[in-house]
């Protein structure tokens, strides 16, 4: 029997994003810095039963992102996606 | 003046109204909240709980209705284990519980959207679905099929309310998926969902249905590879996956 996977999707991680960047992220876009995959946040793995959040690339495992929070502040680490394209109509 | 950011989403606390029970280990939770701004089907919420040390667990949980005035539900499944489902499965009203959201604006399903709806549920995957659900009851016009996988009878939420909804709404169908223990009246053995139950006239790949899943990981990683291999096209597929913990 395979054991039952630990991660979940960019779902679960969208409150601790929204909270620092003002903005749902499940709908961004991201490209994997590590195999160039396009896709939305919202399908990528997290795993966040730990000291901060990671998010790593469905493909390639990559990680795209990570968030830790302090008492004082949040640490953002973006380098594993070559970029965020986020749905911001003109208002 | 503090220096730094103000919280987007910040934490605000909501009182408890009333709990059901849903089933032996399941409960749906009403919260009042103030000022509450509104949500769209399929979107969650994050809860806190904090421990007199400081210490402190959260959780996301779906929310089970569409908007309500100030009035939101959740359906918590209660996991032996865990550190905040316990807690919240047994929480009376009055009490008050750290609450952010609505948060997410992928797993969602809006009444404009969409002609042809497939919703494959595993266990408490139904949560968010059932949002959608009652919202096409007031609003919408999208034809929806419901395939819900659970161990046996005694497992399903909103059992009632989906066999009326079945019985009078033209625009429902639904297929329970027994895993372990099946009805007596039910022709399918018990097991795991197949591809049989994915597919069947009106929600072939070639009707092209918009297709939402949820549930535990596993779950969804198993029924999206049936479904892509069946042909049914990846950006037609909107998945939510939950884990282990309660």
């Amino acid at each position: 029997m395979m054991a039952e996977p630990t991660h979940v999707d960019g779902n679960a991680a969208a409150g601790a994003f929204a909270d620092v960047l003002g903005c749902d992220v499940t709908t961004a876009t991201l490209t994997c810095a590590g195999c160039g995959r396009v896709g939305v946040f919202a399908e990528t793995h997290v795993y966040h039963r730990a000291p901060g959040i990671v998010v790593r690339c469905p493909d390639c495992d990559n990680v795209v992102a990570r968030l830790v929070r302090t008492p004082t502040d949040v640490w953002l680490d973006l380098r594993g996606a070559q970029y965020w394209r986020i749905p911001f109509p003109a208002r | 003046m503090d220096d730094g950011l103000t919280p987007k989403l910040p934490w605000r606390v909501v009182r408890v109204v009333d709990s059901t029970p849903e089933t032996e280990t399941a409960r749906t939770i009403g919260l009042a909240v103030p000022g509450w701004g509104g949500h769209v089907a399929g979107q969650h919420v994050d809860l806190k709980l904090t421990a007199e040390d400081g210490y402190s667990a959260q959780r996301s949980y779906s929310l089970s209705r569409p908007v309500d005035g100030e009035r939101i539900e959740l359906t918590v499944q209660q996991i032996a284990d865990g550190e905040v489902s316990p807690y919240l499965t047994g929480v009376r009203p009055g009490e008050g519980i750290e609450l952010r959201g609505p948060i997410g604006g992928w797993f969602v399903w809006r009444p404009a959207e969409e002609a042809r709806i497939l919703l494959v549920a595993g266990g408490s995957g139904i949560v968010p679905l059932m949002a959608m659900l009652r919202q096409r009851i007031v609003r919408g016009g999208a034809e929806f099929r419901l395939v819900y996988s659970v161990r046996s009878s005694a497992d399903v939420y909103y059992a009632q309310e989906l066999g009326h909804l079945e019985r009078d709404c033209d625009w429902l169908q639904v297929a329970v998926v027994y895993t372990r223990a099946a009805t007596p009246q039910a022709a399918r053995p018990p097991g795991r969902i197949g591809v049989s139950d994915l597919t069947v006239p009106g929600w072939t790949p070639d009707d092209d249905p918009r297709v939402y899943v949820c549930g535990p990981t596993g779950f969804v990683e198993s029924v999206t590879t049936k479904l892509i291999g069946q042909g049914h096209r990846p950006s037609r597929i909107r998945t939510e996956r939950f884990g282990p913990s309660g």
